[in-house]
């Protein structure tokens, strides 16, 4: 932790940067708070541990938070897939951000380029974790009315507080769809048909491109495994197009590109 | 009792699957009557939303067709809808939405039999299935528009 303070101070004091985003204390020893450091005086502030999960590339397309100037990122391994997949889809500019990654044993890697992340990002291993993978093909095998109703009870739970939205680093459209209004694709309220739209719209957009880094999951407060929904379309578009999103800043977007032998048995 | 009747919404492609429809009536083949068909521009643009909605304004099942692949009148809007098709069916199926009542069809201008076919076999699927009921609903009980009741 004390490096990670240290490397932050020199930053701040030769200038390189304008800002650091990292974690502070939360309100119980469980809970982290994202924190902007503007003086190495403030770096005393940042913390690190277990608790520190919330992907702070979100933070980034805020314009107040462009505004700040050049920033430095305390990074765990998805935020770094998530930096090089927005700069993929030309969000983030090349030296914008200099990642900070902090690795399992605490040690502070500097990454100033995207470049530099791309070569670090790329001895991450690939795939689903073996829980997840666990969880995909316990629902999966379930009979269909089964699986109906399991979702069903699942939305049935959410609220509509978009915090899974607010959570996400690739959800920055400026307007959202749940916004549009004429026509209203998404009920406002909370009913049963609205919100399977919201969630099955939700992983659609994030079809090939979503980074596995679980905040929307952590962020919402009724605890409905959102990432799931994610999950299964990256397997899929990683089996069926080679979808390897946040690995590299030169990868096409899986649903923006196609091979006329793409796949289509279900097709008559 | 009356044999339970399904309605079916289509939506398809303005430049093939469409022409074909017209070309089915032309050639004075009979098809099932229970296909609602709404025109969209190109496959290409028929958002996935579309068929969640048709599914709670109370369709038992939906047909998408459009160009066979490299007819494209865009050149290439059927490919990319193919890809968000093959995404779509695995979230569908894995949130517990019935496939067999989506159904997914090539069609092409000139092929006005084919449509029938297509029609007559998805009509006699859904009906085995029965009437869509377990689809999730909109609590406010909104009435269904005339067109669809």
């Amino acid at each position: 932790m004390e490096a990670l303070r240290n490397r932050v101070r020199e930053l701040l004091a030769a200038g390189t940067v304008q800002a650091v985003l990292g974690y502070a204390a939360g309100s119980e020893p469980n809970r982290t708070r994202p924190c902007f450091v503007r003086t190495p005086a403030e770096a005393d502030a940042l913390i690190w541990n277990e608790y520190c999960r919330q992907n702070l590339a979100t933070y980034l397309q805020k314009p107040e938070v462009r505004a700040l100037g050049k920033l430095a990122l305390v990074a765990r391994r998805s935020t770094l897939r998530a930096l090089l997949q927005l700069a993929a889809e030309s969000q983030l500019e090349d030296g914008r951000v200099v990642a900070l990654f902090i690795a399992d044993d605490g040690a502070v890697t500097e990454l100033p380029t995207l470049a530099a992340i791309e070569e670090l990002v790329a001895q991450v291993p690939r795939g689903l974790s073996d829980a997840d993978r666990q969880e995909l093909e316990r629902i999966a095998a379930l009979p269909l009315d089964e699986r109906q109703a399991f979702w069903a009870g699942e939305f049935a739970r959410c609220i509509k507080c978009y915090a899974c939205r607010a959570a996400c680093p690739l959800c920055y459209c400026a307007r959202c769809i749940t916004e549009a209004n004429q026509p209203q694709w998404i009920p406002v309220s909370s009913d049963p048909l609205g919100n399977l739209e919201w969630n099955v719209v939700r992983a659609m957009h994030l079809a090939g491109r979503c980074v596995d880094c679980g905040s929307c999951s952590d962020a919402c407060p009724e605890g409905i495994r959102l990432d799931l929904l994610n999950h299964v379309l990256a397997e899929e578009a990683r089996t069926q197009f080679g979808a390897e999103p946040g690995y590299s800043v030169r990868k096409d977007y899986a649903l923006a590109s196609f091979k006329p032998d793409d796949k289509q048995e279900y097709i008559r | 009792m009356a044999e339970f009747e399904p309605k079916i919404v289509a939506f398809v492609c303005n430049w093939c699957t469409y022409a074909g429809a017209d070309l089915t009536g032309t050639s004075r083949i009979k098809y099932a009557p229970n296909v609602r068909m709404i025109r969209l521009p190109c496959t290409g643009r028929i958002d996935f939303m579309l068929l969640l909605q048709a599914f709670g304004k109370g369709a038992d099942g939906v047909i998408v067709s459009g160009c066979h692949p490299g007819d494209c009148h865009y050149t290439a809007g059927n490919f990319h809808a193919r890809r968000r098709w093959t995404l779509f069916r695995r979230l569908l199926d894995f949130v517990g939405v019935d496939l067999r009542r989506v159904h997914f069809a090539w069609v092409s201008a000139a092929e006005g039999a084919k449509w029938a076919e297509l029609v007559n076999d998805v009509k006699a699927k859904i009906q085995a299935l029965g009437p869509y009921d377990a689809f999730p609903k909109r609590l406010d009980g909104r009435p269904l528009p005339a067109e669809v009741a």
